[in-house]
């Protein structure tokens, strides 16, 4: 399967999704001028992943910041999540950073999908 | 030449650390940003207070993007706005203005007044709400959630203003409190 491999940039989170090496992870910050564009190819490449994934997927955010149109897409990615059987979120968070804990717990709140919260 | 002196008073006096006049986008978003941040990091201010001041500083300057009506005065277009961060011994104030059409005036304070009527935990179910509520994206990208986010990240009610302008517009003037420690 395609491995996306983005950059990370001042305003659009590093991405990384490769089925092979089973790294799934977005990090860094994410403040596009437009979310929906930039997170479709994601939501694509999950649509294709669903289709047969790993027994296994861990996915990690470790996000630095977000802005609110991109927390509806980051939503958007969850939900695909709970399509695919055992997968899994390892939320990091900086361990001083309470908003960034509490916006985990709100997402794990919102989908069905295994969280773990993970201070760092 | 005057006026600078005074201008540069006057921001002394208000303790403004930084002031934003013209177009908005998102280079000009980025810019703004990342000088904002390298003057919170040389003051050495703590890191959680900066995160929540970047944090409603992106809200903001993202809505102006966004929603900043273009302003047409006779032939000229104008779509400028002001943004300004002020540092204070208690509180980061961020504030900003720009001219929206006279129709969304009652839409915004509807917004705002429900928002500031709101404790954390009620600002928490709304967000939620709006998050879920499935309806996507704005047709300008946003998720409506900028103010809600806001006023969560500073703790202070959202303090506004509205200036009519005569023309079918008013001046939307926006202030959060970002308190320190």
């Amino acid at each position: 399967m395609e491995i996306i491999n983005l950059e990370g940039t001042e305003d659009t989170p590093k991405i990384i999704l490769d089925k092979t090496n089973k790294i799934f992870s977005i990090s860094g910050r994410s403040l596009p001028e437009d979310s929906a564009e930039f997170y479709q190819p994601i939501l694509e490449w999950l649509d294709e992943y669903a289709k047969d994934p790993l027994p296994e997927t861990i996915f990690d955010f470790k996000l630095e910041y977000f802005n609110t149109a991109s927390s509806k897409l980051i939503l958007d990615v969850l939900t695909k999540l709970e399509d695919i059987e055992n997968a899994k979120v390892h939320w990091y968070f900086y361990e001083d950073d309470e908003d960034m804990e509490e916006a985990g717990e709100e997402f794990s709140e919102l989908v069905d999908v295994e969280f773990e919260l993970k201070p760092y | 030449m005057k006026f600078i002196y005074e201008m540069h008073q006057m921001m002394l006096k208000n303790n403004i650390i930084l002031v934003y006049e013209g177009e908005f986008t998102q280079e000009i978003t980025k810019s703004v940003l990342a000088m904002a941040e390298r003057n919170m990091d040389s003051m050495g201010e703590e890191s959680g207070i900066k995160r929540k001041v970047f944090n409603v500083m992106v809200e903001c300057l993202q809505n102006i993007v966004k929603h900043g009506d273009e302003y047409f005065t006779g032939e000229k277009k104008i779509n400028t706005a002001i943004f300004m961060i002020g540092k204070h011994e208690e509180s980061y104030i961020i504030t900003s203005g720009n001219p929206v059409k006279d129709e969304r005036v009652e839409f915004l304070k509807n917004k705002l007044d429900k928002i500031n009527s709101l404790d954390k935990e009620g600002l928490k179910a709304l967000y939620k709400e709006i998050i879920k509520s499935g309806s996507g994206l704005t047709n300008k990208g946003g998720a409506g959630l900028g103010f809600v986010d806001m006023a969560r990240k500073s703790g202070q009610p959202l303090e506004y203003d509205f200036e009519p302008l005569g023309d079918g517009h008013s001046f939307f003037s926006l202030k959060t409190t970002v308190p320190r420690g």
